[in-house]
């Protein structure tokens, strides 16, 4: 159990058995009054969001959540398989906790895996990963203009925006976080 | 004057860590200001400067004002029973400067340590302190930004015309639609002030909450010809409560039962329950008639210098 006043942005609680983060957070308290405490929730599981209010003596749940460090496998039908490390342990992970992550899964890339009472619901990826373009228009060369874009295409299928003067074979740098282009890899 | 406070930050010493707080060059010349400001208007009216003790055996009761521990002792949430104790010795006119700490609160704005001024007079009430308090926030504003037109965040604040008086239970029932006077919910209370009146307060002139319900009344004497009220009020500022004043309660019988009542309820709620001040009560019984109130130093710095976050104007941001 947390106090309310432990709460703070970037916590993890628990409300009604699901896990939510706290993603913005307000004290408020009139001068004799009782503290307020305002939350901005996002579900850790459906990625839904509501505000919550807690005033001072409330208890909040703390989640039974594990975040391991593990390694990505393989693909089978409706799962991503990964490894533990050391005890060569195979994970199943659904493909609904990896959300648009699976575009940027990369064999034996290093991942940090949130459980949530043993069921994994969110994969962090590296903050950057490198792929190649398959299918994208032709680049005008001399133009390294970067904020004129066009539509490109990777492996996998993800369709990204890229700057005019990317090419077909061309290795990009891509922010997992938001799937956004970042760089040209020099190659 | 110049050498005193260097407008660049020194290498190595505390201003470092001091940001600049338009239009002074940094929060410690602003604070610097106001303080003198502060000691400047008091001094000027034969005030005594006092200092009481900030670490104490026992916090005044409050229902929702909770103590930092320190060692077998506290730490002081307010100066006010020490001060009225003074007063109950014979001084007649004090105020003090100086910090405050309150657990848990921290927030834009709230810091669980921040400065406190308080004074107190005798054969003063609630008026008088606020009359008192107008001409002390005009001469404030003044001195120290050189306007009584305060930068609000909505437009100037005005504190040289009117300051218009509403009272509590006419702002609950044209705000939030229900009579808290008649109504005892002070969780509903809490709730609705924040969400509902404070918002609807204007922001373009300093605004003041008066006439709370006797249940809200803490340490304020009941009105005497109307009991189901307390002489207090509160001092809004660009939508920032900045002060709370009081007619101070000086039947030490009330004041005791007060007391009990709110340690019962810190105890029900689960909350450190403090000892009874028996000096207190005791010096009650030669109190004076007196009005006193409690004002946010760094809140008035907000307001002075059209900052939203307390972190702006503390010199250091170091929690």
């Amino acid at each position: 159990m947390y106090e309310v006043s432990e709460l703070r942005k970037g916590l993890k609680i628990e409300i009604d058995g699901a896990p939510y983060e706290i993603t913005d957070f307000t004290f408020a308290k009139p001068g004799k009054g009782q503290a307020i405490y305002r939350c901005k929730l996002r579900n850790l599981v459906t990625g839904s969001t509501q505000d919550k209010t807690y005033r001072s003596g409330d208890k909040v749940d703390q989640p039974s959540l594990a975040q391991r460090d593990l390694i990505y496998s393989y693909q089978d039908a409706e799962h991503y398989v990964f490894m533990e490390k050391e005890t060569y342990e195979q994970i199943m992970v659904e493909a609904a906790a990896l959300k648009d992550q699976h575009y940027f899964l990369i064999e034996d890339m290093e991942v940090k895996v949130l459980f949530f009472n043993d069921k994994a619901i969110e994969v962090s990826l590296p903050n950057f990963i490198e792929k190649r373009i398959v299918e994208t228009e032709p680049g005008v060369r001399g133009d390294t203009a970067t904020n004129v874009s066009k539509p490109a295409k990777l492996d996998n299928g993800y369709e990204i925006a890229v700057p005019i003067f990317i090419n077909e074979g061309d290795v990009i740098r891509i922010d997992t976080r938001d799937g956004s282009y970042n760089g040209r890899v020099n190659s | 004057m110049a050498a005193l406070i260097p407008d660049r930050p020194m290498r190595g010493g505390c201003a470092a860590d001091c940001a600049p707080l338009a239009p002074f060059a940094n929060v410690l010349q602003a604070r610097h200001r106001l303080l003198q400001a502060i000691r400047a208007y008091f001094c000027a009216r034969d005030y005594l400067e006092v200092e009481t003790p900030v670490r104490i055996p026992r916090p005044a009761l409050e229902d929702h004002i909770d103590a930092e521990p320190s060692g077998d002792c506290w730490l002081r949430t307010s100066p006010e029973l020490h001060m009225k104790r003074l007063l109950a010795s014979g001084y007649p006119r004090l105020f003090q400067l100086g910090p405050c700490f309150r657990k848990g609160e921290r927030g834009a704005r709230h810091h669980p340590e921040y400065s406190m001024l308080e004074w107190y007079r005798a054969g003063a009430d609630y008026q008088d302190i606020l009359e008192e308090t107008r001409e002390l926030v005009r001469h404030v504003a003044q001195a120290v930004i050189g306007t009584t037109q305060l930068p609000g965040t909505n437009g100037p604040i005005n504190v040289s015309g009117e300051w218009p008086l509403l009272s509590v239970r006419e702002a609950f029932v044209r705000y939030a639609g229900w009579d808290p006077v008649t109504e005892c919910d002070p969780q509903r209370f809490d709730l609705d002030l924040m969400d509902r009146v404070e918002p609807a307060l204007p922001m373009d002139r300093p605004t003041v909450l008066i006439d709370y319900p006797a249940y809200l009344g803490a340490l304020a004497r009941r009105k005497p010809d109307a009991p189901e009220l307390a002489e207090r009020w509160e001092l809004y500022l660009d939508g920032l409560e900045i002060a709370n004043a009081y007619s101070e309660l000086i039947d030490p019988v009330e004041q005791r039962a007060r007391f009990k009542a709110c340690a019962e309820g810190r105890a029900a709620r689960g909350q450190e329950v403090y000892g009874v001040d028996e000096a207190f009560l005791s010096a009650l019984e030669h109190m004076p008639s007196a009005g006193g109130i409690a004002l946010g130093v760094d809140r008035l710095l907000m307001v002075l210098t059209g900052r939203r976050d307390l972190d702006d104007v503390l010199p250091f941001r170091n929690d």
